[in-house]
């Protein structure tokens, strides 16, 4: 056979259908059978009316929503003052933000620990509490960043025309700046959000026993319950997709799309 | 109360970075003037309209509205409004949001609003456009949208960034046509700030010509075109035949190899520059004409030929609806009314450079290690190693000049006349007090000004060292 451009994708169309179509079916599978394997919504028909998954389900929903709200509230004014500043070194600053992402995840989070343990004696006391902070700790950095690349793109000459027409600089960062860094907002919330519904191991490290997502999908694999253990991944995956889809992930004119930033 | 709705006075602009955009200037505008700022791009004419808009604020001067000093207010307490030059529409709102900005920032009715808005849009010829969202609109249609966004305010004055500079030439032209028809119909005062000179002598009530931070002339664009005040505005306003010369004798001057007579006196010997518009030089028999030529090119230009004449080593171009063939001896001959004669400066020399083959400049055929991509905002070289602009367009060589300025005191004479870039006679010698201003003619017919402390002698041929950090370069497309 002649090696043409077209061979060049041989390789990727190999990687989609091993490990992107393939577990998708698997998934699916396992979801919509029984342990004989027959054709069943007993899975799906479960999740909604157990009531052990669904406080699970709520739990992990308020953990990411807490966690994605304190990275906004913390993010925001400092994307906003680097993003709008003329410093010659902001990149090195948001450099300096992004910095914890190369050290190891569990170095990080057990030194973290360490720090927690010190201030409130015991761990156990607060649960809820050091879960957020370590997630937000986390994943602070992917709200930062595209708020930030989003802010820094802005047209200054859109501030100035807003300042020009009358606004005062506050009702111009409400109607202009703001505005207009929704779609960074929107994809930091998307790579804050969804990660936080699911990501136990800050939960387990931080001994927080409660389970989110990701701990009962963990679970149910480790008891060999495929079935019930896939469905809720299908419904996480629904989940997601719902959310990108309300936020414009979908868009091909969106550049943040998916906030792949990185 | 004086009739002047904006004065700028004494005002100068240091940024941060220690660059001097525009250095004691002095302005007057009158209710409901047509004023346009016109010079090349860095020369402070957009730095000036921000200070009155209140985006920048003067490191020194005043400026007063109707009386009032306003220097430090601001923008958005200040009665006017301003047109950027790529628009600066909200992406996020649909076009009535957009004009209705400012209204409801004062917190209008919404009936009033809506009247508001309708009235503008009719003014820009843009009716039933309120729910169209800005990127359906085209580069035109918006530029009218931001001009009924700035109008909408009804504001005491109007500021204009070269508004009409991304358009297409001929939109270009329509709109400075209807820019001035609003202007005439409205009678708000209209600040415009551009770097074409055609457009500002189309529109302009009064045109300020800066240069380098500084006023070079404020006039009428009659005063302007005819009147020029120094080589700069001559040679900015419109195409010019610029000659060093010098005065022979009671309105008699000598320049281009012959004398002519003239309507402008200055003492015998003076140093002169003389400006003759191209389609002011008559062409003759050759024994007919004051000098003669051979005509080197003839260019068709629809309503005139562009004729070029060399005569011994001057270039003159003539703008004439006769014909001539290439190589012809011809004479010219220019009515004295026609040239204009000023006193040179010499008090720094504007000296052009060529661009060679690797877009280096050069002076004189040497290169100065200066690279011409450095003095265009945003040019670049591509890939095949042209020189293209911020859109990725050529850039006509040939059509660039360049011009180095240099300081009469950074240039040094030597005996050594292989040591100097450039090499000519003395031509000129004054003593000044402290120092002598000597003018220096090349063989080229460039006249260096040089001042030097010591005493050298009429016709010395010498040889002239400028250090090449200190000559700065200005493009003029």
């Amino acid at each position: 056979m002649r090696f043409t451009r077209r061979s060049l994708r041989i390789p990727y169309i190999i990687f989609l259908l091993l490990f992107v179509i393939a577990p998708l079916l698997v998934l699916f599978y396992y979801g919509f059978t029984d342990a004989s394997g027959r054709i069943s919504f007993a899975n799906i028909v479960g999740f909604f009316t157990d009531e052990n998954t669904l406080g699970t389900l709520f739990y992990s929903l308020l953990i990411a929503f807490v966690t994605t709200l304190v990275c906004l509230v913390v993010a925001y004014p400092v994307a906003y003052i680097l993003g709008t500043s003329n410093l010659k070194s902001k990149s090195v600053i948001i450099m300096i933000f992004i910095m914890p992402m190369w050290i190891n995840f569990s170095l990080r989070i057990t030194a973290l620990k360490e720090i927690l343990t010190l201030l409130e004696g015991n761990l156990s006391y607060h649960p809820f509490l050091n879960s957020v902070i370590g997630m937000a700790y986390d994943f602070f950095p992917f709200m930062i960043l595209p708020i930030y690349n989003v802010i820094s793109k802005q047209d200054s000459s859109l501030v100035e025309a807003a300042r020009d027409l009358g606004a005062t600089s506050f009702q111009t960062f409400i109607r202009v700046t703001l505005p207009l860094s929704i779609p960074g907002i929107l994809s930091g919330i998307s790579m804050v959000f969804l990660p936080a519904m699911t990501n136990y191991v800050v939960l387990d490290m931080l001994y927080n026993s409660t389970y989110i997502m990701g701990s009962l999908i963990g679970s149910y694999f480790s008891s060999y319950n495929w079935h019930s253990g896939s469905m809720i991944a299908l419904v996480l995956l629904g989940i997601i997709c719902l959310f990108t889809f309300f936020t414009g992930g979908f868009d091909e004119d969106n550049e943040n799309a998916g906030g792949a930033i990185l | 109360m004086s009739e002047n709705i904006i004065e700028l006075k004494h005002i100068s602009k240091v940024f941060e970075d220690g660059f001097q955009a525009v250095s004691d200037l002095n302005l007057e505008v009158k209710k409901g003037e047509f004023v346009t700022f016109l010079g090349p791009s860095g020369c402070g004419k957009t730095t000036t309209l921000r200070m009155i808009a209140g985006f920048e604020i003067p490191s020194e001067g005043e400026i007063l509205l109707n009386g009032k000093d306003i220097t430090k207010l601001p923008p958005n307490e200040r009665p006017v409004n301003t047109v950027f030059q790529r628009y600066a529409l909200f992406p996020h709102m649909n076009i009535y949001d957009n004009i209705s900005f400012g209204l409801k920032i004062k917190k209008m009715p919404k009936n009033v609003i809506d009247k508001k808005v309708k009235r503008v849009l009719d003014l820009v010829d843009l009716e039933g456009f309120e729910n169209r969202k800005v990127s359906t609109l085209s580069g035109g249609q918006q530029q009218r949208i931001a001009i009924a966004r700035a109008l909408v305010n009804e504001p005491e004055i109007l500021l204009l960034d070269e508004p009409l500079g991304a358009l297409d030439l001929k939109m270009r032209k329509e709109m400075q046509l209807e820019l001035k028809a609003m202007h005439d119909r409205l009678g708000i005062t209209f600040i415009y700030v551009t770097h074409d000179q055609e457009e500002a002598l189309t529109m302009s009530d009064k045109i300020l010509v800066m240069s380098e931070g500084k006023a070079q002339q404020i006039g009428t664009p009659e005063d302007i075109y005819n009147e020029p005040k120094n080589a700069f505005v001559a040679d900015f306003i419109g195409d010019s035949n610029i000659y060093n010369g010098i005065m022979t004798g009671k309105l008699k001057a000598r320049f281009a190899g012959g004398e002519f007579n003239c309507v402008d006196d200055f003492e015998e010997g003076t140093h002169i520059t003389a400006v003759v518009r191209p389609e002011d030089v008559v062409i003759t028999e050759p024994e007919k004409g004051i000098i003669q030529g051979r005509v080197d090119s003839v260019i068709f230009k629809g309503i005139h030929y562009e004729i070029t004449v060399i005569s011994g080593k001057t270039e003159t171009v003539i703008q004439t609806v006769k014909s001539a063939n290439v190589g012809d001896r011809v004479g010219m001959y220019v009515e004295p009314d026609n040239i204009h004669i000023m006193k040179a400066d010499d008090s720094i020399n504007i000296i052009p450079v060529d661009i060679n083959n690797d877009y280096k400049l050069e002076l004189n055929g040497h290169v100065i290690d200066r690279s011409v991509t450095k003095l265009i905002k945003n040019a670049k070289r591509n890939s095949d190693g042209n020189l293209v602009d911020e859109h990725g367009d050529l850039i006509d060589k040939s059509r660039l000049k360049i011009y180095a300025t240099i300081l009469p005191g950074d240039i040094e004479m030597t005996d050594n006349i292989e040591d100097g870039i450039v090499q000519g006679h003395i031509s000129n010698l004054i003593y000044k007090g402290d120092h002598y201003s000597y003018v220096i003619r090349t063989e080229m017919d460039q006249d260096f000004i040089v001042d030097d402390e010591d005493l050298w002698n009429m016709d010395d041929f010498v040889g002239l060292i400028i250090p090449k950090d200190k000559m700065k370069f200005t493009v003029k497309h």
